[in-house]
Order: C-alpha cells, then sequence, then structure tokens
C-alpha cells in the first residue's frame, strides 16, 4: 500500500462570516517547537483591519437587536463546537511547546469561559441596570447598551484562552469584535474562527485577523469606528493605543502584558468584564395621565 | 399698543406692553466674601507659595470680587501629599459608616450655608440668583446627602468583587456649575474611600474655597479635600501628579482629549465629562405648551452654559410654524439683567472670553445664511450679556449645528418621519444627552433606544438627580456620575 499524501490546510483569517487571506498577499510561515515548517499564516494589513470594520459595522446593528436568549443560545452553541473539537484546539496550543496536559487544560477552560458567558446574556442587565427613585415625577431608569465594535488585542500568553477570554464579555453585551490574535501564536485563533462560523454566530460580528501587532496597532489606535480597545499589551503599545485613543475619546482597557496574567483565575471573567465594554443610558420618562 | 379685545384673547405681555417696568427685586442677604482667597490645603487656608493672586470679577458688573490664590506645581504637589497622607492614616482606615456621617454633615451645612453660597455664586459666576438659589446650592446639598449614604454599602456596588478606593483622585470642573460641580466631584470620592485634589474654574472659585469653610465647620479630617485654584496650569499639575491615581475631569471635549493624550503613558484610571450639542425632538403628538417650555428651559437654562443644553432643536415641519410663533413669543418675555434679581430669566455670560466666542459663533450662523432672531431686549450698560437667540433655516453642516456654542443660542432644524429625527440626532460627534416631546410612551422608549446620547428626557429637560446617572456617549467622554454606576468610576474593582 502506497504511502497517502496528506493534504495541508491552507490557514485562512474570519473576517465577515467568511475565510479570507490577508488582502496584501503576505504570509508568515509558522514552525511547530520542533522546527518543522507547519503553515502560513496570512499576515493581514491595515486594509485588512478596515474591512474588518467594515463587516462588524454590518452586523452590528442586527447583532445588538438579538434577544438576550438568543444571544445565549448562540454562545452555548459555540461551547459545543469547541467541545466537539476540543482535541483540535489543544494540538494547536502544543505547537509552541505546551504540554499536552497544559493544552488540554486551556482549552477545556476556553470552553468553561464560553459556557460562563452565554448563561450571562439575559442577566447583566439586571445587575449593571437600575431604577433610579428620583425626587420627580419620573421613571428614571438606566440601561446598558452595547459600545458598538471593540477592537481586541490578545497577548502572547495563554493564546487561545486570552483571545477568547476578551472577546466574549464584548459580544455577550450586543458588541461586535475585531480582534488581533497573538503574532506568534496565531494559529488557535484560526481554529476559533472555523468554531465561530458554525456557531450560529452572525458573519460579521467577531472578525479575527492575524499579522504583526507592531503593524496593526496603530490602526487599532486611531480607526474611528472602533469605539473601545481591549487587550493586554506591553508600556509601549499601551501608550501607543492610548494616544489614538484620545482622537476619538475611545474607551480603553488594557491590562498589563509585561505582567504575569492568570486568564484561567475567576476574576478574569464576569460581570464586571462586561460592564466596561457597555455604555450607560439614562432615560426620564415621565409619569402622569 | 395693539388694542385688545375679549373675543381674541391677546397674551398678557401684549395687553401691557411696555407700560410697567418691573420693580427691582434685589437678593441682598450677605455672601460673607473675603477679599482674598488662599489655597485649601491639608485643612488650612495657605497662600500659593509664590505668593501669586488672579482676580475673579462679577461678569454682571465687570468688577473686581476677590482676589484668588494662584496655585504652582508645588502648591499642587504640597496638596496631593497631604491628601495622600490623609488617605494612608485616616481616611481611607476609617469605617465607612464613619465617613459617611462627615458627608452628611457637610450636606446639613451646606443647607445652612444655602443662601450665601447662592449669593456667592451668582456674583462670581453670573447665573440668575433663582437658579443658584433653587437649583444649584440645593442639588450640591442633595448630592452630598446620597453619596453619604452609600459610603459603608459599597460592597453592593460589585457583587462578586472587592472595591477599593483609589487613594488620591485629582478632579478639574468648569464654570457653569461652581459648586454642583464640586459636589458631583467630592461627594461621591469621599464616599468611596478616595481623599481629593481639586482645581476649579479660573473665573469662579470662590465658591469651592468657601467649600472649605464647611469642611473645617464639618470637622472633616485635614487633607481629606484640597482645593487649588488657578488657570489651565494648575490643572495640568493635578492632572499629571504622580499620586493622583484616579482622574475625573468635566470640560471641553477638545481639553477632554489634551488630557487623554496627555495621560496616554500612565496607568491612571479616567473620567470625562466633555461637550455636547443635543438634539431636542418635538413631535407632532407633544403637547406644544409643555413643549415649549422645555426648549426654552433645554436651552436658556443658566444662559445655555449647560454641557447638555438642548442647542438643536428638532421639530416634525407639520408643527414648526406654530412652535416657532410659540417660541418667539415666548423668548419676547425673558428677562435678561441682573443676576441678582430675583425676576431675572438669563443673567451675565460667565466671561468676556465666552461672550466673544459666542458672539463669534453667532456672527458665523448669519454669515453662512441661517435666519437670526432674538427678542431684541435691552441689554445693561456694563457687564457680558447676550440676548436668547435662535437660528432658523438652519442647515446639518452650519457651524451653530455642529459646535457646541455654550450660549443662549437656539439653531432650529425641521424633520419629517421619526427616521429622520434619529439621523439627523445622531448625526454629530458628541452624545451626551437629548430631549423628546410625544405624548406617546411607546415612542419615548422607542426613541431613547434609538439615540446616542446618555441621558434621554421625555417631555421635560434638563431635568438632574443624584440618584440618576449622567455622562456620555462618544466624545461626550466617559464614566458616569450620580447612582450607583456613577460611584463605581471611584473604586478600583477587583
Amino acid at each position: 500500500m502506497s504511502h497517502r499524501l496528506s493534504i495541508t490546510k491552507t490557514p485562512k483569517c474570519y473576517v465577515g462570516g467568511a475565510f479570507i487571506r490577508s488582502e496584501s498577499g503576505r504570509v508568515t510561515a509558522l514552525h511547530d517547537a520542533s522546527g518543522t515548517f507547519f503553515a502560513n499564516i496570512p499576515q493581514c494589513t491595515r486594509k485588512d483591519l478596515r474591512n474588518a470594520v467594515e463587516a462588524a459595522t454590518k452586523a452590528g446593528p442586527g447583532w445588538a437587536k438579538r434577544s438576550a436568549f438568543n444571544r445565549g443560545q448562540i454562545l452555548y452553541r459555540l461551547a459545543e463546537m469547541m467541545e466537539a473539537r476540543a482535541a483540535e484546539l489543544a494540538e494547536a496550543l502544543t505547537l509552541n511547546g505546551a504540554s499536552k496536559a497544559d493544552a488540554s487544560r486551556e482549552v477545556a477552560a476556553s470552553i468553561e469561559r464560553v459556557v460562563h458567558y452565554a448563561g450571562w446574556t439575559d442577566k447583566y442587565e439586571q445587575i449593571l441596570g437600575s431604577v433610579n427613585p428620583v425626587a420627580s415625577a419620573h421613571f428614571n431608569f438606566t440601561v446598558t447598551e452595547p459600545m458598538g465594535i471593540i477592537g481586541v488585542i490578545a497577548p502572547d500568553d495563554s493564546p487561545l484562552l486570552a483571545l477568547i477570554s476578551l472577546i466574549l464579555p464584548a459580544i455577550t453585551s450586543g458588541n461586535c469584535v475585531v480582534a488581533l490574535a497573538s503574532s506568534p501564536q496565531p494559529y488557535p485563533s484560526i481554529l476559533l474562527g472555523e468554531m465561530l462560523t458554525t456557531s450560529d454566530l452572525p458573519g460579521g460580528v467577531v472578525n479575527l485577523l492575524t499579522g504583526l501587532r507592531s503593524e496593526m496597532l496603530p490602526t487599532f489606535a486611531t480607526h474611528e469606528h472602533l469605539r473601545a480597545l481591549s487587550g493586554a499589551v506591553n508600556a509601549a503599545d499601551r501608550k501607543t493605543l492610548k494616544l489614538g485613543a484620545a482622537e476619538s475619546v475611545k474607551r480603553v482597557h488594557l491590562l498589563k502584558a509585561e505582567e504575569p496574567i492568570d486568564w484561567f483565575a475567576d476574576k478574569r471573567q464576569g460581570v464586571e468584564e462586561i460592564r466596561t465594554l457597555i455604555e450607560f443610558k439614562t432615560t426620564w420618562h415621565p409619569v402622569g395621565a | 399698543m395693539p388694542k385688545t379685545s375679549s373675543k381674541t384673547n391677546p397674551a398678557r405681555e401684549l395687553v401691557f406692553g411696555d407700560l410697567w417696568e418691573y420693580d427691582p427685586a434685589p437678593e441682598t442677604a450677605d455672601p460673607k466674601l473675603k477679599p482674598r482667597y488662599d489655597l485649601f490645603i491639608n485643612g488650612s487656608y495657605v497662600p500659593p507659595r509664590a505668593g501669586k493672586y488672579f482676580g475673579t470679577i462679577n461678569p454682571a458688573q465687570e468688577t473686581k470680587i476677590a482676589d484668588i490664590a494662584l496655585a504652582d506645581a508645588s502648591d499642587v504637589d504640597s496638596a496631593c501629599k497631604s491628601a495622600q497622607k490623609a488617605f494612608t492614616h485616616v481616611w481611607g482606615k476609617m469605617p465607612g459608616k464613619e465617613r459617611g456621617k462627615y458627608l452628611y454633615r457637610i450636606a446639613r451645612l451646606l443647607q445652612d450655608h444655602a443662601r450665601e453660597f447662592a449669593i456667592a455664586e451668582t456674583l462670581d459666576g453670573g447665573k440668575p440668583i433663582k437658579e443658584s438659589r433653587d437649583f444649584d446650592i440645593p442639588m450640591a446639598a442633595a448630592h452630598f446627602f446620597y453619596h453619604a449614604g452609600w459610603a459603608d454599602k459599597l460592597e453592593h456596588l460589585a457583587p462578586g468583587r472587592q472595591v477599593t478606593p483609589h487613594g488620591v483622585v485629582g478632579q478639574v470642573i468648569p464654570w457653569n456649575f461652581p459648586l454642583l460641580m464640586l459636589a458631583w466631584k467630592i461627594a461621591p470620592a469621599l464616599a468611596a474611600g478616595n481623599c481629593v485634589v481639586l482645581k476649579p474654574a479660573e473665573t469662579t472659585s470662590i465658591t469651592a474655597l468657601k467649600f472649605g469653610e464647611i469642611c473645617q465647620e464639618a470637622g472633616l479630617p485635614n487633607g481629606v479635600v484640597n482645593i487649588v485654584s488657578g488657570a489651565a496650569e494648575t490643572g495640568a499639575a493635578v492632572i499629571q501628579h504622580p499620586l493622583t491615581t484616579k482622574v475625573a475631569f468635566t470640560g471641553s471635549t477638545e481639553i477632554g482629549k489634551s488630557i487623554m493624550r496627555s495621560l496616554a503613558g500612565t496607568e491612571k484610571k479616567l473620567t470625562l465629562e466633555l461637550g455636547g450639542k443635543a438634539a431636542n425632538i418635538v413631535f407632532d403628538d407633544a403637547p406644544l405648551d409643555q413643549a415649549v417650555e422645555g426648549i426654552v428651559n433645554g436651552i436658556f437654562f443658566n444662559q445655555g452654559h449647560v454641557c447638555c443644553a438642548g442647542s438643536r432643536l428638532l421639530v416634525q415641519e407639520s408643527i414648526a410654524d406654530a412652535v416657532l410663533a410659540k417660541l418667539k413669543r415666548r423668548i419676547a418675555v425673558l428677562r435678561v439683567g441682573d443676576p441678582m434679581d430675583k425676576n431675572t430669566d438669563l443673567g451675565a455670560i460667565n466671561s468676556r472670553e465666552q461672550l466673544t466666542k459666542i458672539t463669534d459663533l453667532v456672527q458665523s450662523g448669519v454669515t453662512e445664511g441661517a435666519e437670526k432672531h432674538d427678542n431684541g431686549c435691552k441689554l445693561p450698560a456694563k457687564g457680558f450679556f447676550f440676548r436668547p437667540t435662535i437660528f432658523t433655516n438652519v442647515s446639518m453642516s452650519h457651524r451653530i449645528a455642529r459646535e457646541e456654542i455654550f450660549g443662549p443660542v437656539l439653531s432650529i432644524l425641521t424633520f419629517r418621519t421619526p427616521d429622520e429625527a434619529v439621523e439627523k440626532a445622531n448625526n454629530t460627534s458628541y452624545g451626551l444627552s437629548a430631549g423628546v416631546w410625544t405624548d406617546k410612551g411607546s415612542r419615548i422608549l422607542k426613541m431613547s433606544t434609538l439615540l446616542k446620547a446618555g441621558v434621554v428626557w421625555a417631555n421635560t429637560y434638563n431635568k438632574f438627580d443624584p440618584t440618576s446617572p449622567f455622562g456620555g456617549f462618544k466624545e461626550s467622554g466617559f464614566g458616569r456620575e450620580g447612582g450607583k454606576q456613577g460611584l463605581l468610576d471611584y473604586l478600583r474593582v477587583d
């Protein structure tokens, strides 16, 4: 029996519900821990970022209008898709040398995190919103609204868990996301895209880019349609992002990548992370005949 | 004078015309001002190290009221250090219940001194005494009273998480509601367990510095509240100081952006309450007389020096003529003049600089082709005054429809469908507030959902309450003031 030549996969980025190569045509060769060539990863550009923002702009209103129950079901469906392909995700994490046990642990934690947020979609409003007892004859209430499109910049540690921990609180409340995966460890994001596409999540709600962080950050910083930036980056990148954010009063929530972050910790998930990516709207409704 | 007839039932102002003038009704209580105000640092009034002072004037008369200490970086440093010391040794350790009692005392003392504060506010800032007396000061006291009760209940703000104060908070406030903005800043900061260094606006320092006397009277521990007066450089020193780990600013979007840039290399927490260009939307089913009162209140309250002022009126086309006619009639009887007079509706513009800015923008409206109408009233010979002004034939591209004027100037636009109203209302980089006038409750809720603004007033305008979070979307800033949402911005959540 002759040896069968395997079919290798061409990794593509998940943008606007489709799988794309970078418009630049550039790729970065990805090698496994032993130095063997694994695949070529798209090296996205600021043009790809702008296209992704455009896709998110189209998807945004529809996603924000979905019922909380529906968003929860879709997120739970994502957990189902990831569970079914958990082994493949774990293998992707071992590419950079993670042990099998550590890789499995990260995949399990990532799936748990999706389930955690699936349960928040129809509850955070009751925790964060309020009815306010004003002195005048008004029914005064504060509700949350998604900010719009959130730029997510993932760190290199825990490349799957960190990425998904940053994306989930944004989409739970109806935001859309344009995310940049870890530059040295982009492959988990490629797989995540393949799972998102089968999760019933509308195309364009989450857009996953791969490429060089240093190339992409300035555009993340200044793109006016990104209403907030969320991520874990080093001090110099934080400064770049904050300086750019000032131009359109963009909200910025950045963790310090130079300090160890325990992405497995309970405090890396929950309603507080959702709160940082919503707006509060207060309505004064008259009470009377 | 028009001939009256019982059939046509003409408006009162047309019957009386110019026959009688109102008698002056000046407020005469003593504001208990000092000729010179020093900095309030570590519980005492201390002269600025460089010995510099600047004059603060009464904008209604252009006369000097007092000399105000000009704090430089070394004064700010000493204020921040005393705040840090108070935080480490006293305030940060104090049980919330005890902190709360100090805030209750402050609320009560502000009520006790309400009249003198109201007069001081009006003298220094130019707002009508009826507003400082009935709105600014009582609302400032209410903010302390509301937040006092939170001090021992902070754990309810972020369920499942630990909340801790930031430490020293640096706060810079504007000149439009001097004491009220101080209360919005200091009350939640203190309730959360922080100590503060606050810089009042250059033209309105007096009530903030008088507030130091309230702190002394309340026995507030030294250093918990520090007030450093001065201009932009003083504010920058407060914002930049390494000890102020949290910064809160209210003012223009332009300065807010420069603050964001200046803090880009730091880990400071920041909240900003910036400018606005709010749409006040009147539908054809709105109660028109009530709406006209709301439009007037929305744009002429505090001479229009309000970040959430309803400066863009969007009227449904079918009622535009009727609304305009009623509005002109209403504006005709607005009284502009001595802010100390209890019958005054519009007081003085806060400063010559602001008057120039308003005048320039109004001129741009005329130049760009909008049609200007003001009430033609007589203005006092001295002081900074501006007539209530409305513009018709305004297009969305006009500067008066896009830029914050911060004065008594209303731009009127029309719309046909609710969708068009939403599109026009949201077509701005700001997103602080909006107004909706309609008889339909369901339309209120729908419009509120679609308007990109942090506060939506329905069949009312410019309403505020300590329990009700206030703050903007988009370039109107981030963070909230008031309510549990506002208070949480003064805490670290772990």
